[in-house]
């Protein structure tokens, strides 16, 4: 990959995009969260179930169709967070939304985003923020429903 | 005082009868940003259906307006009140002309969405008793059915299904062949004896299709149904006479054919505008006031409420001026020209699936695609990084695209600005798109 690209296709991004870590919804979801980018269509269902041995962690799965960077970033999401403690979701996404918002000023903590530090460079293209919010919205109202 | 002379509108001599390259690259410097660049790339902009770019014709109407004459119309009877009202009326007999109208015809709208919306909600209202019985004819109930097509942009769309769950009417659509074009069978048996409003675009935003509007005009007068014509992509692209075409409402926004945001048209035929009741009531479009009532002018003040758009409307009329000149038949040809190129440069690329009739067969200047294996928004990222401005996504058209089974696609399209060379950029570009996101080596 050539010029001002690289820093939004990082070769994560697209390998995440390919591989969909967490893409298949779950049979019995405690909370399915579906949310849509008005201004492309694209869509993304999240589904939380709590953990029955441990009720303090939540398994992640989703499902969607979107550009490289709404399907990246979600396939990140659920690497980085399917079995996660629910207490520390909010913070999580809370991290993204900082970073994605920063307009290429943070760059992100990878111990606490993982591979969706490689969302850094989204930052720097505001019209396609929402793509890459587009799962953590989805979890962060999955997490607000969680019984 | 008399009304002060005005400079003519410079542009290009129309002296050959086609727009040929030297006259486009020529117009094209009376367009200043498209001398700017993005990304260190000269601009390529191949995104005027969704806005145009406006000419320094333009510009220097509505700066000349502000500078000299800027006043509130109709209202006040000092001098600068007098020439902006006289220069606004212009303006509006300048369109009127335009589209083979009357100037009472036509009224000053934001855009063309609220254009179909005051005939919605016009209509909505007639249907609950308001403006007498003079607009009886349009009230709309259970029984009464609604006709719009899948091919619509949801300006006129979502206007009618909100009309038809305020009045209880029902909502048909006339679906889509697979070229795009509208199903002929359908068009016969969905308009039939309960229609009272068939809403149809002219030219398809999307698949660039133009529809049979006089055999649509035929099919809903024949059952005494009224045509609401979405003319966005028709009016700034081709000679049009909404008179001849014989449609009873008509609308289309002013930034899409060369003028200032904020403008846009509906036309009405006269007796139909004199009867439909106002949506948006207020200051200038009354005639007696009482503190329980209120009788209004006759069409276009009825639908003026307010303060009016004066400067865009001006700056309309100059857009309006630069498009005569140069000739809305010659507009037409450059852009079906450049819409082939487009269409055989796509279909000589593999991997690429354009939406929409093949060339050869009246369509509009644009060409809206979808990339195999790279999504759209991706697509239009890569030529952006290039300098080539495109339209990504469902275009306001979500029901066309779920027909088609995408969700979004890649649209360029055209005006008379644009030239051959930016049509290559823009191919040689996409050619190399597939590869970049790894879906083609």
């Amino acid at each position: 990959m050539t010029g001002g690209l690289d820093q939004l296709y990082g070769d994560l991004i697209v390998d995440h995009a390919e591989r969909r870590v967490g893409a298949g919804l779950l049979e019995d979801p405690d909370v399915r969260s579906h949310q849509v980018n008005p201004t492309c269509g694209d869509e993304i269902w999240l589904d939380l179930a709590v953990d029955p041995e441990r009720p303090d962690a939540v398994h992640i799965a989703w499902e969607g169709h979107g550009c490289l960077i709404s399907q990246g970033s979600a396939s990140m999401l659920a690497e980085l967070l399917d079995g996660a403690p629910r207490a520390e979701l909010p913070a999580r996404i809370a991290a993204v939304r900082e970073m994605l918002h920063s307009r290429g000023t943070i760059a992100g903590d990878e111990d606490v985003l993982g591979d969706a530090v490689a969302l850094a460079g989204v930052s720097r293209y505001v019209a396609r923020v929402k793509c890459a919010m587009l799962a953590w919205v989805a979890l962060e109202d999955a997490v607000a429903r969680l019984p | 005082m008399p009304i002060r002379e005005r400079g003519p509108v410079t542009s290009p001599a129309s002296t050959s009868a086609t727009l040929g390259d030297a006259e486009v690259r020529a117009l094209r410097a009376d367009f200043p940003i498209l001398a700017e660049h993005v990304g260190g790339h000269p601009l390529v902009y191949l995104d005027s259906g969704a806005t145009a770019q406006q000419p320094l014709a333009v510009l220097d109407a509505v700066d000349d307006f502000v500078r000299h004459r800027n006043a509130a119309v109709h209202r006040g009877a000092h001098t600068l009140a007098a020439e902006a009202t006289e220069e606004f009326e212009d303006a509006r007999a300048t369109v009127a002309a335009f589209v083979g109208a009357r100037p009472e015809e036509i009224v000053w709208t934001t855009n063309a969405t609220e254009a179909i919306n005051i005939v919605a909600y016009g209509v909505s209202n007639a249907s609950v008793g308001r403006g007498g019985a003079e607009a009886r004819r349009f009230a709309i109930g259970p029984g009464d059915e609604i006709v719009a097509t899948e091919l619509e942009h949801h300006a006129n769309l979502i206007p009618w299904q909100e009309l038809a769950a305020r009045t209880g009417a029902s909502l048909r659509i006339v679906h889509l062949e697979d070229d795009g074009t509208l199903r002929e069978d359908e068009l016969a048996s969905v308009i039939g004896e309960r229609t009272r409003i068939v809403a149809v675009a002219h030219v398809s935003n999307v698949l660039g299709t133009v529809t049979p509007v006089e055999r649509i005009v035929a099919l809903a007068h024949a059952v005494g149904a009224l045509v609401v014509l979405d003319a966005c992509q028709s009016v700034p692209h081709r000679p049009v006479d909404v008179a001849a075409l014989g449609v009873d409402f008509a609308a289309f926004s002013g930034h899409k054919m060369l003028g200032p945001t904020g403008v846009g048209v509906l036309w009405g035929r006269r007796e139909l505008l004199d009867a439909l009741p106002p949506v948006l009531t207020g200051g200038s479009m009354i005639t007696t006031v009482s503190l329980e009532s209120a009788e209004y002018l006759p069409a276009p003040q009825r639908f003026e409420a307010g303060t009016q758009k004066v400067a865009q409307a001006i700056g309309l009329a100059a857009a309006v001026r630069y498009l005569e000149a140069i000739g809305m038949e010659r507009v037409r040809e450059h852009e079906e020209r450049l819409a082939r190129r487009l269409l055989e440069g796509v279909s000589a690329l593999p991997g690429m699936t354009v939406l929409g009739p093949p060339a050869g067969v009246d369509r509009g200047g644009l060409v809206s695609l979808v990339v195999d294996g790279v999504h759209a928004h991706d697509v239009g990222q890569y030529l952006d990084e290039a300098g080539i401005a495109v339209r990504v996504g469902h275009h306001c058209a979500q029901p066309l695209h779920r027909r088609f089974g995408v969700t979004a696609t890649v649209r360029a399209s055209t005006y008379l600005y644009t030239t051959e060379e930016e049509v290559d950029a823009f191919l040689d570009r996409l050619a190399s798109v597939r590869s970049f996101f790894r879906v083609a080596r």
